[in-house]
């Protein structure tokens, strides 16, 4: 150990922390910094959860199980439940997943395995962005002038206010999402397997529909189940178009009502059990919101 | 001499009685940029005939010709002929996909499909819609042509991606197998694998010789000098222009190839002086 280098002692002297340096203490401060702004981004959501949770909860204890087994009491009556309006968005979005899906992922086949990146892709993608962007109330309007309004003076409109123009009106909103995500699910399957599909003999559609629609179906049913979630709380789109009802749903072809429009309807009336039953419905609607989410994420997951 | 001469006809003639593939005066096109220029060579029947040659020069692009895969390629055109048993596989009325089913392929990097190693197996089965009774059967035979049976026959449902990189390998050779093609066609398929699991698949491709006609692609020349029967020398030469093009340098018997090749090029290449 006498022979030690005299340098050495110098070398472990550098390489020792020095917290109390310019760099330390800017780095110690920018981790705060981004820990506090992570914070604040966080206390909306368990706020909204939480005031939701603490509004709506008092009254589905009251009246369970009947909240969801009753319809809704006539203004300034108390008891009641949202049977209806819960039924009434299952139907809604089952009807616009219904359309949106075989649509959007037949769309997205075309884009990813058979446009060959042409201009005509590249404007649908564009155009496909584009209509993520579109607010709500517009595809609502949309929805509302082309089936709900009559089309001709004194005439019928071709649908009327029904559960099938709301439909429609969401399956618009949802299309976006569900193009992207399986544009890009199918496109990160690895171009290989595409390959070797061809190379045992399969024709293009076995390729696509035995190989590589089912590499990308995780990713695909995550984009579905995230589309669905969105169109769950869509409210603006169906005031136009679904309208309302106090009574079960008889068709869907009449108004019919959902929870979203039964929140907008009953927060702003005057009578306490009303505006009860709209955070009621809020805290179901978020509920929902939340299984479809997590569901996506287990999908995800499991493979 | 005389020996020399009816080989060289073999190899290289029009209308040898058993020629599986033929290349004839192959000029290959990316856009207007010339990949390959005026290949032509026979491919005879059970015979394992590799495509050596430095990176860039073609022997790909031409292996992906004898099963018209480069159709994939936009931009991809040919001009003069590959036939398959004396058909032009270019002809306009020409299924690609009836090709594929004849004439298999292994890639480089083992690609199984995201299924079970079963599935795998028949998949090629059931795109031609053979009857479902055999594929047990098919399963297991081509399973132990591609020797691997002994180490999965207990996890057939297993996913394919659960075997190691070697044994992946092999998996996409049983699939191969399992489309009962005529030739194989495989483009680097050790490249991505270890000695041993090499060995493997080299042995299996002196195994498979008896029933298939075998043209493989390699960058390594142990490789070919070990399996080949014919080789093929591919050489990226530079052209007027100042792009590249891949040229067919030389074909004869392996022995020939890498003991006393007629060209210069040849001998320096295998000699490991360039590439």
């Amino acid at each position: 150990m006498s022979t030690m280098n005299p340098g050495v002692e110098n070398i472990a002297l550098s390489l020792k922390k020095k917290p109390s340096s310019p760099s330390s203490l800017f780095g110690l401060l920018m981790t705060g910094l981004s820990g506090l702004c992570l914070t604040l981004t966080i206390i909306p959501l368990f706020a909204l959860l939480g005031f939701v949770s603490y509004k709506g909860f008092s009254r589905i204890f009251e009246n369970f199980p009947t909240i969801f087994t009753k319809l809704p009491p006539p203004p300034g009556l108390s008891g009641g439940g949202l049977a209806n309006s819960i039924l009434g968005t299952l139907i809604v979005v089952s009807l616009a997943t219904l359309i949106a899906v075989p649509i959007g992922v037949l769309a997205a086949v075309y884009l990813s395995e058979f446009s060959g990146d042409s201009k005509l892709a590249n404007g649908i993608r564009f155009a496909t962005n584009v209509l993520a962007g579109v607010p709500s109330i517009i595809s609502g309007v949309f929805a509302f002038g082309l089936f709900v309004a009559p089309l001709v003076k004194d005439g019928k409109g071709l649908l009327g206010y029904s559960a099938v123009a709301g439909a429609i009106a969401i399956a618009v909103l949802m299309l976006p999402t569900i193009i992207r995500t399986t544009d890009d699910a199918l496109d990160i399957v690895p171009q290989d397997v595409r390959w070797a599909a061809l190379g045992v003999g399969a024709y293009n559609f076995q390729t696509v529909l035995k190989i590589v629609l089912p590499a990308a179906l995780p990713s695909i049913l995550t984009g579905v189940t995230l589309a669905v979630a969105r169109a769950a709380g869509e409210t603006a789109s169906l005031i136009f178009t679904v309208l309302f009802s106090n009574f079960w749903p008889r068709s869907i072809f009449e108004p019919i009502a959902t929870l979203s429009v039964l929140v907008f309807n009953f927060a702003v009336v005057p009578f306490a059990p009303q505006q009860e039953l709209a955070w009621a419905g809020a805290l179901i609607l978020v509920f929902l919101v939340l299984m479809t989410s997590i569901a996506a994420r287990l999908i995800t997951r499991k493979s | 001499m005389q020996d020399s001469l009816n080989l060289q006809s073999k190899l290289t003639a029009p209308n040898q009685p058993d020629t599986v593939l033929r290349a004839e005066n192959v000029d290959i096109y990316y856009g207007k940029y010339r990949a390959v220029q005026g290949a032509t060579l026979n491919v005879p029947k059970n015979s394992v005939v590799a495509f050596i040659g430095p990176s860039g020069c073609g022997k790909s692009t031409v292996l992906r010709c004898f099963n018209r895969l480069n159709d994939l390629v936009e931009s991809f055109s040919l001009t003069g002929k590959i036939t398959y048993h004396g058909t032009n596989l270019y002809d306009r009325d020409i299924d690609a996909v009836e090709v594929r089913k004849r004439i298999g392929m292994v890639f480089q990097r083992p690609n199984p499909f995201p299924k079970s190693i079963y599935d795998n197996i028949v998949y090629g089965a059931r795109v031609q819609n053979y009857s479902k009774g055999q594929f047990d059967e098919l399963v297991e035979s081509s399973l132990r042509r591609s020797a691997l049976w002994d180490e999965v026959k207990d996890k057939l449902q297993e996913s394919g991606f659960s075997l190691s990189g070697g044994q992946q390998q092999r998996l996409c050779i049983a699939r191969a197998i399992a489309a009962q093609p005529d030739v194989l066609l495989m483009d680097e398929p050790c490249s991505a694998l270890d000695p041993i699991s090499t060995l493997k698949v080299e042995e299996l491709i002196h195994e498979l010789k008896q029933n298939y006609t075998i043209v493989i692609v390699t960058h390594n020349m142990q490789q070919a000098a070990r399996v080949a029967d014919y080789t093929a020398f591919y050489n990226a030469q530079v052209t007027d222009g100042g792009g590249k093009v891949g040229l067919l340098v030389e074909y004869d018997q392996t022995g020939v190839i890498f003991g006393n090749p007629r060209e210069k090029t040849t001998q320096d290449y295998v000699a490991g002086r360039f590439g």
